[in-house]
């Protein structure tokens, strides 16, 4: 069932390289190729890169698909521990990695090891799959939209067929509790009492402060004010679910960095749960092996239903957390193009907007090396979006790693179309989508004129919109003033 | 910036010093700044040669320990900055780690967090930072050690940065957010600029860890004395004396101490213990930061940094 969450993949592609420097031994990249070669190509050589000291100089033995398949469950390279114990840098090509303060590295050693111990751990994935069906509810339907599909016909008569990932029906509200659940059993597993975590839009706080009241842990979340403003719904559930909620000046950037820092002053008694794919590995491999239940039903659903793969897959992106839930899955399946969309606020040229992707530089920030959106100076610059959970500057590095390999396009959406798409979902499908979904779902519009007739497009669905109806409502009455 | 700091508030005594600039003696050295003023130190070959490794050298000849003080540039602003690197020079530190303030400062407690958010605000950036460098490190006798994340020295282009901190007499450099698995890039360029990269171990760090990580260290080891962020702390833990015996059996360079240091007994305590230097960050900034004007601030800085220099061998 696990993903081999060590091996990492180099591609024969071309890597940007911003500046030389960033262009290490490991990379290794030969002029441009179509994406199903750098697939292929990719596919074909599994490098995982090991940066200690040593080894470095002898380089990466590459590893074929076939040894890749047979030896999923362990890791084919890696640096020891004291206790000798395997594990990886955690890098994605030039992306990823561990840049913490030193405090903080033995821990992430370990917090691997245990990890890939669950991971192979027949008592503990038993006791996960029991919380996520009867606690969190999986399986989350993959539902036919079928106004919507009409919706997206042409004048013909024909277009895709539209599918949403139902994960606005997960206890909580969204798919962060398939993380949060499985790394609070971890914790619990390990010895740990209290959890500490940070939260944009409230939904991750929600769903860590639920797996903390289930599984009798302290918890603490750190908030941005200006998140507990505007998401206000989400804290007050969090206190009712035992949560401590500490206000962090600005937004979840903030909050998360205080989050490490207090983690960082804890490490023997807490356990830091990250809600997103970011940070020093192992967080983004963790956050992305317990979210990538999303894409291993939609591979089982989609061949019940048609006998056959999706052909697109577009998921919202804030950090990563869910693409990446829907995405890891079809990795290797070459003719699964996967879409991405991030938030252009009120516009990218407006420098308010949050899309890292589109308009980010590479470099190192939260403990990962990846996308980032920062001025001049590499000072970090505070996002914007409509969609809370999408404000963060920084971005998964597994992602920035699909960027550049060309596994994966990313686009962007305005506030506004976002808020079009949550009213006419909800107005099509009687569905409400949180508003960071509503982002893939208005992408549907630049993307469906181009599909071809009967094409299967399941959209994440990541979040529901109860939470959000208040600022829509807001935005629409602001606008209709101002057209007055 | 303006360099518009009067220096009415504290003492001006203008000694000889200014001409014994290799050997500066420890006890009483006074400088005197005024804005307009040009030190005649410009005029002699001036600029601190001494870097980090050396100072340590010569300080263990005479059977002392290094006193390091760290401040954040720019807060409250690069002219008191600039004034407070002379007074902390003036008053016998050995070493001046010199913070590049940065948004996201994931080692820093409040207090250093709180300057660096002070001296964003009003400005402070790398260029301006090195032009204030420029015109002061020829003042100073005590080498300087800058003290930056890495995202601004990847943004600036790792090369550059060395090449431009070295320009203005920088000697060291300590980048806390890097792994010695990742400081392979930093330590080619600091090496070829003669940069001496100084790294860091912490208690939870293990044996062999700390070990290849001495071994890499240059300039002193970086020895955080507890488990958490910048911040003064009541008591020095007792393992801190455990540690420095470990790296001690592990290497012969010096070790330096920091993180929670902001007493004479600390001081004292380290010295016992077998420090070769300590380093005293949050208790400064502080005092800096928090000061009713940037003249009190210097004039407090100045008795704080006598009164942890005093407990010194």
């Amino acid at each position: 069932m696990a993903c081999n969450l060590q091996t990492v993949f180099i591609p024969r592609g071309k890597l940007l390289a911003p500046t030389e420097t960033m262009f290490s031994r490991r990379s290794i990249g030969f002029g441009l190729q179509s994406p199903a070669e750098s697939i292929a190509a990719w596919s074909a050589s599994v490098v995982c890169a090991v940066a200690s000291h040593e080894t470095m100089t002898r380089g990466a033995p590459v590893v074929g698909l076939d040894t890749l398949i047979n030896t999923r469950r362990s890791p084919p390279l890696h640096e020891r521990t004291e206790k000798g114990k395997e594990v990886s840098t955690g890098k994605f090509g030039r992306f990823g990695g561990k840049y913490v303060p030193e405090t903080l590295m033995t821990c992430l050693s370990e917090l691997e090891v245990e990890f890939n111990l669950v991971l192979h751990d027949a008592k503990f994935q038993a006791e996960l799959a029991t919380a996520l069906k009867d606690y969190v509810g999986r399986e989350t339907p993959l539902y036919f939209a079928q106004r919507l599909t009409n919706h997206y016909r042409n004048s013909n008569g024909v277009g895709p067929e539209i599918y949403l990932k139902r994960e606005d029906l997960n206890h909580g509200g969204a798919h962060k509790i398939n993380n949060a659940i499985a790394q609070a059993m971890l914790a619990k597993r390990i010895g740990r009492k209290s959890i500490v975590a940070a939260t944009g839009a409230g939904q991750h706080g929600v769903a860590t402060a639920a797996a903390c009241a289930k599984l009798g842990l302290e918890c603490t979340i750190f908030m941005g004010s200006l998140d507990m403003e505007r998401q206000s719904s989400n804290v007050i559930l969090m206190k009712h679910l035992g949560a401590q909620v500490k206000s962090v000046d600005g937004n979840f950037k903030d909050a998360n960095s205080e989050a490490i820092r207090d983690w960082v002053g804890n490490l023997e008694t807490s356990y830091y749960l990250s809600g997103t794919a970011v940070g020093p590995h192992p967080c983004p491999s963790m956050v992305r092996e317990f979210q990538s239940v999303i894409g291993r039903e939609t591979r089982k659903q989609a061949m019940e239903k048609w006998g056959g793969k999706p052909d697109v897959l577009v998921a919202c992106v804030g950090s990563g957390s869910n693409a990446l839930g829907l995405f890891h899955e079809f990795l290797r399946d070459e003719d699964v193009r996967m879409i991405g969309v991030e938030a252009a606020g009120l516009g990218l040229d407006s420098g308010r907007h949050s899309a890292t992707l589109a308009r980010g530089e590479v470099g190192v920030y939260h403990g990962a090396m990846s996308y980032l959106l920062q001025d001049e100076e590499g000072q970090i610059i505070g996002p914007h979006s409509i969609g809370v959970g999408l404000e963060y500057p920084g971005v998964s590095p597994e992602l920035s790693f699909l960027k550049d390999t060309k596994r994966a396009e990313f686009y962007t959406v305005t506030d506004q179309e976002a808020i079009d798409a949550f009213q006419r979902v909800c107005r099509l499908e009687g569905i409400f989508p949180a508003l960071e979904a509503s982002h893939a779902l208005a992408f549907l519009e630049k993307l469906c004129p181009n599909l071809p007739n009967g094409t299967k497009v399941v959209v994440n669905c990541s979040g529901r919109g109860d939470k959000d109806a208040a600022t829509v409502f807001k935005y629409i009455q602001e606008q209709d003033s101002q057209m007055d | 910036m303006a360099l518009t700091l009067k220096a009415t508030c504290f003492m001006q005594l203008k000694k000889k010093s200014q001409e014994n600039l290799l050997l500066p003696p420890i006890s009483q050295r006074f400088t005197t700044s005024i804005k307009t003023f040009k030190p005649p130190m410009a005029t002699l070959s001036s600029v601190s040669t001494v870097g980090l490794s050396e100072t340590f050298t010569r300080l263990k000849r005479q059977g002392k320990v290094a006193f390091i003080p760290y401040i954040t540039a720019g807060d409250p602003d690069l002219s008191t900055t600039a004034e407070a690197l002379k007074v902390l020079d003036s008053c016998g530190s050995d070493i001046i780690e010199l913070g590049v303030p940065y948004s996201d400062p994931l080692a820093d407690g409040p207090v250093i967090q709180a300057a660096a958010t002070r001296a964003l605000a009003r400005g402070a950036n790398f260029n301006k930072i090195i032009l204030m460098l420029k015109e002061v490190v020829p003042q100073l006798s005590c080498p300087i050690a800058l003290f930056s994340y890495y995202n601004p020295i990847l943004k600036h282009g790792v090369e550059k940065f060395m090449s431009t901190v070295k320009n203005v007499g920088v000697h060291g450099l300590v980048v806390p957010d890097v792994p010695l698995e990742e400081t392979e890039i930093l330590r080619k360029e600091a090496v070829k600029k003669k940069i001496e990269l100084v790294l860091l171990t912490t208690p939870t760090t293990p044996t062999n860890r700390m070990k290849a990580i001495v071994e890499a260290s240059e300039g002193y080891v970086y020895l955080v004395s507890s488990v958490g962020v910048t911040g003064t702390r009541g008591f020095v833990s007792e393992r801190v004396q455990t540690l420095l015996q470990d790296i001690k059996e592990a290497t012969s360079k010096p070790v330096a101490v920091g993180f929670g240091i902001s007493k004479p007994e600390h001081v004292k305590q380290l010295t016992e213990w077998g420090a070769d230097g300590v380093i005293v960050g949050s208790a400064i900034v502080k005092l800096l930061g928090e000061a009713k004007s940037p003249e009190e601030g210097l004039k407090e800085l100045e008795i704080f940094t006598k009164s942890l220099i005093s407990a010194l061998p």
